[in-house]
C-alpha cells in the first residue's frame, strides 16, 4: 500500500469513526470525506456524475455482481440465454459462469489468438443482438499482462446493444482506462491492485444500465450494495486511485525500462521465453518460462533470496490441464510447468532490479543442476 | 481431520513444510549422477532409471550403483524436474536406498518418504496436497529394480492401485465400502485416507488423469451390493424352504416394497402381528393401521392386492388374515 493511503485512512480508525450514513453528526462529519474518494475515483476513470460506482469489497464482488445480475435480469427473463467470454478470465468470472450454466444460461469462451490476445473479429463472430445477454473481457490478463483491445471490443457491442463488462482489476494504475472514450457498460476494480487498502473494490455501471443489487438489506451506495460503508477503505481507494492515475506516465516510461531492463537480463541467460510480446503487454509484467526449471521450485528460490514471484505452475494448482494462453500462443506444452510471473511498481528500484536479476541467474544455476537435463 | 477454521485461514502450503524438508529443498545430499567410472571404481553396476516427464510437471532420474555379488545398493543419486517437495522427497529417497538390497529398496514406499522427512512422528512433513509429490521417489525405485532384474515394471506392481498419494488399492476400497456399508465418497476418504491428498482419485478433472475414481468405485460397489442383497433375501432359494423368521424378513420386504407405497399415499398401513408355518400354508397375519382400518375395501380388493403381491413375489402357500 503507498503510504500516502495509510495515512489518509488513519483518522477513520479512530477520531473519524462514525457512520456516514448516520444521522447524528458524529456520522454526518465523514460524509463529506465519502464524497471526495468518489470524486476521485470518478475521475481517476473518467465516469460522469449520472453513471455509478458503486464501492464494494473487491473486483470478485464485481464481477459477481454484473454476471449474477444480468442472469437475474434478462437471462432469466427473456430469450438472451448467452453470455459470451474468454478462456483466459479470472476464476472469478469462469466459475461464476460455470455456475450459472447450472442454472440454464449458455456461456460461450472465446479462445485468444497465437498473440495472447482476444481479437474484434473472434468475438463479432459469436455475438447476436437477439441471444447474447452479456459480453465480459478483462481489459488485461492477470497471468500474461497482455491488454485486450477493449475500446474495439466494447464498441462492437455497443453498436449491437449488447451489454458489455470489463474486469479492469489488472489495468487500472497500469494503462489509461476511461470510460468514456471506451464504451464500456460495466466496469469492475479492485483497490489493492494498484496500492489501496484489500477488501474494497468499485463497479461503473454507465447511466441508463440498471442490474439488481447483489447484496440486498440496506440504502447504502443508492441501495445497489447494501451493507455499512467502509470508510477507511474507500477514502485510501480515493487516494489510490488518485496516486495510481498521477503515476500512469512513470509506469509506461521508467517501470517499463525497469520492466524491458530485467526482462533482458533473464533472456540473456538462456533457454528462457517471455511470453506475449513487450508492445502489447502491461508495462510492469513479466511471464517468463525456464526451461528445466519447475516454476515452484524456482519462485521457492527466489522467496528465499528476497524475491516475491508468483506461478501458473500446475504442480501447486488443482488441475494438470494446459493453460490455454499456451495452448493458444502455440507454447511448448513442456513450458506449463517453468512459468513464473515477475511484477514492478513505482516502487521498484534500479538496485532492486539489478538484484533481482542475479539472484534469478544464481537460482537458475543452481535448478539446471538438479534437473534431469536432457528431458 | 482438517478443521473447518483452518480452511477459513487459509495460507501458504509452504508454511507447512517440516524443517528437514526445507533443508532437503536448499541443501540436497544426494542430488547428481553416477558415471560409468564412479560405478567400475566400486565394481557396482550401474542403473539409470527415468520416471514422469517435465510434460506432466514431474520428473526424476534415479542412479543406482549396485554391487551384483549381493544385489546391494552401494549409491544412489538422482536428477529431478519438479517442485520443492520433489526434490526433498527424491533426496530423502535417495539416501534410504543407500545399503539396502534391491528387494529391500522395493519395500520403500511413499508414505516411508513421507515418514522421513517429518520433524516430529505426529506432524505430517508436507500438506495433503503436496502428498503426490513422493510418489515419483516411490514409482522411480520400481523403475530402477525393473532395470536391475530385467523385468517388466508391472510384474513388480502386487496390486492395483487407486490413490498414489496413500497407496490404497482398489481391493482395500471395495472391501472397506462393503465390511462398513459405506455411502459416501467422504466416507471413503475418511476410512482409508485415499483421496485425501492431491485428491485426483476422487473423480474425473483432478490433478492428474487416473485409471480408476473413487465415485466410480463407489457406484459400482454399491450397484454390486444392492443386487447381491436382492438375490439373498429372496434369491432363487424357495420360500417354503426358509424357517419363519426368514419368512418373515422376505414377507417385510416385499411389503415394504410393493404394497406399503401404496397404502402409505392413502394415509394407510399395515403391520405383521404374527405368522404361522403349516403344512401346506403360511399364514400371514396383518392389522390395518391409519385410514385402512376403517376403509370398507380393507376385506376385499386390499386384502387381494396385497396378498396377491406376496403370492406372486413370493409364493402360492402364502395366506394372509387380517386381525
Amino acid at each position: 500500500m503507498d503510504p500516502a493511503v495509510k495515512e489518509a485512512m488513519d483518522p477513520f480508525f479512530s477520531q473519524m469513526y462514525g457512520n456516514p450514513n448516520s444521522l447524528h453528526s458524529f456520522g454526518s462529519e465523514v460524509n463529506p470525506y465519502i464524497r471526495i474518494a468518489l470524486d476521485r475515483l470518478y475521475r481517476g476513470i473518467n465516469a460522469r456524475d449520472e453513471d455509478d460506482i458503486v464501492i464494494n469489497s473487491c473486483a470478485t464482488e464485481g464481477n459477481n455482481t454484473v454476471l449474477k445480475g444480468v442472469y437475474y435480469d434478462v437471462i432469466r427473463n427473456s430469450e438472451k440465454k448467452v453470455i459470451v467470454t474468454t478462456q483466459v478470465e479470472h476464476p472469478c468470472i469462469t466459475q461464476t459462469c460455470k455456475f450459472l450454466e447450472g442454472l440454464g444460461a449458455r456461456v460461450k469462451y472465446l479462445p485468444v489468438d497465437e498473440d495472447g490476445i482476444v481479437t474484434p473479429e473472434t468475438l463479432e463472430k459469436q455475438i447476436d443482438t437477439d441471444a447474447t445477454a452479456l459480453v465480459s473481457i478483462m481489459w488485461t490478463n492477470n497471468e500474461t499482462g497482455l491488454v485486450f483491445p477493449i475500446k474495439e471490443l466494447a464498441s462492437l457491442c455497443r453498436e449491437r446493444g449488447i451489454l458489455f463488462h470489463t474486469d479492469a482489476a489488472q489495468a487500472i494504475g497500469k494503462v489509461p482506462v476511461d470510460v468514456q472514450e471506451t464504451p464500456v457498460d460495466f466496469l469492475t476494480f479492485s483497490a489493492h491492485k494498484f496500492h489501496g487498502p484489500k477488501g474494497v473494490g468499485g463497479l461503473f455501471i454507465r447511466n441508463g444500465v440498471r442490474i439488481p443489487p447483489l447484496l440486498h438489506g440496506g440504502e447504502q451506495m443508492g441501495g445497489k450494495r447494501a451493507g455499512t460503508l467502509n470508510t477507511p477503505g474507500i477514502v485510501g481507494t480515493g487516494v489510490a486511485m488518485e496516486l495510481a492515475v498521477k503515476y500512469l506516465d512513470y509506469e509506461d516510461t521508467e517501470v517499463r525500462r525497469l520492466r524491458d531492463k530485467l526482462e533482458d537480463a533473464i533472456l540473456s541467460i538462456g533457454g528462457t521465453q517471455v511470453i506475449g510480446s513487450r508492445r502489447l503487454r502491461n508495462p510492469n509484467t513479466i511471464l517468463v518460462s525456464i526451461k528445466n526449471v519447475e516454476g515452484e521450485a524456482m519462485i521457492w528460490d527466489l522467496n528465499k533470496n528476497g524475491v516475491s514471484a508468483s506461478t501458473g505452475s500446475a504442480c501447486a494448482s488443482e488441475s494438470l490441464e494446459p493453460n490455454p494462453t499456451f495452448v493458444a500462443m502455440n507454447i511448448d506444452e513442456d513450458l506449463a510447468h517453468t512459468g513464473i510471473r515477475l511484477s514492478l511498481s513505482r516502487f521498484t528500484t534500479e538496485e532492486e532490479i539489478d538484484q533481482a536479476a542475479m539472484i534469478i541467474k544464481k537460482s537458475v544455476e543452481r535448478l539446471r543442476r538438479i534437473s534431469v537435463s536432457n528431458n | 481431520m482438517k478443521m473447518a477454521k483452518t480452511d477459513l485461514i487459509g495460507g501458504s502450503l509452504w508454511e507447512q513444510y517440516s524443517s528437514v524438508v526445507n533443508d532437503r529443498i536448499e541443501n540436497p545430499r544426494h542430488m547428481g549422477e553416477i558415471t560409468e567410472e564412479e560405478a567400475e571404481r566400486m565394481n557396482a553396476r550401474l542403473i539409470i532409471a527415468d520416471f514422469g516427464a517435465e510434460v506432466c510437471g514431474d520428473a526424476i532420474r534415479l542412479y543406482w550403483a549396485v554391487d551384483p555379488k549381493n544385489d546391494m545398493i552401494l549409491d544412489a543419486r538422482y536428477k529431478t524436474f519438479g517442485c520443492g517437495t520433489a526434490i526433498a522427497s527424491s533426496d530423502i529417497m535417495a539416501e534410504m536406498c543407500i545399503g539396502r538390497t534391491v528387494d529391500d529398496a522395493l519395500n520403500i514406499t511413499n508414505l516411508d518418504v513421507e515418514r522421513a522427512l517429518r520433524d516430529d512422528e505426529e506432524r505430517a512433513a508436507i500438506p495433503p496436497q503436496k502428498m503426490h509429490c513422493s510418489v515419483l521417489a516411490y514409482d522411480v525405485i520400481k523403475k530402477a529394480a525393473s532395470l536391475y532384474k530385467g523385468v517388466d515394471m508391472a510384474s513388480l506392481e502386487d496390486e492395483e492401485i487407486v490413490c498414489e498419494c496413500a497407496r490404497v488399492s482398489l481391493g482395500t476400497i471395495k472391501d472397506v465400502i462393503r465390511i462398513n456399508d459405506l455411502h459416501t465418497v467422504d466416507e471413503i476418504i475418511h476410512y482409508t485416507k485415499a483421496g485425501a491428498f492431491c485428491k485426483s482419485c476422487i473423480r474425473p478433472g483432478g490433478h492428474e488423469k487416473r485409471r480408476h475414481y473413487l465415485v466410480d468405485i463407489l457406484n459400482e460397489v454399491r450397484q454390486e451390493m444392492e443386487n447381491e442383497k436382492v438375490r439373498q433375501e429372496i434369491g432363487d432359494r424357495s420360500f417354503a424352504s426358509m424357517n419363519l423368521i426368514q419368512k418373515h424378513r422376505a414377507v417385510e420386504k416385499i411389503l415394504n416394497e410393493k404394497v406399503r407405497p401404496s397404502l402409505l399415499k392413502e394415509g394407510g398401513d399395515i403391520e405383521v402381528v404374527d405368522m404361522k408355518d403349516g403344512e401346506e400354508k403360511t399364514q400371514v397375519f396383518i392389522h390395518y393401521l391409519g385410514s385402512c382400518a376403517g376403509c370398507p375395501s380393507s376385506k376385499t380388493g386390499t386384502l387381494a392386492f396385497i396378498e396377491s403381491f406376496l403370492k406372486s413375489e413370493l409364493s402360492d402357500i402364502i395366506e394372509v388374515i387380517i386381525v
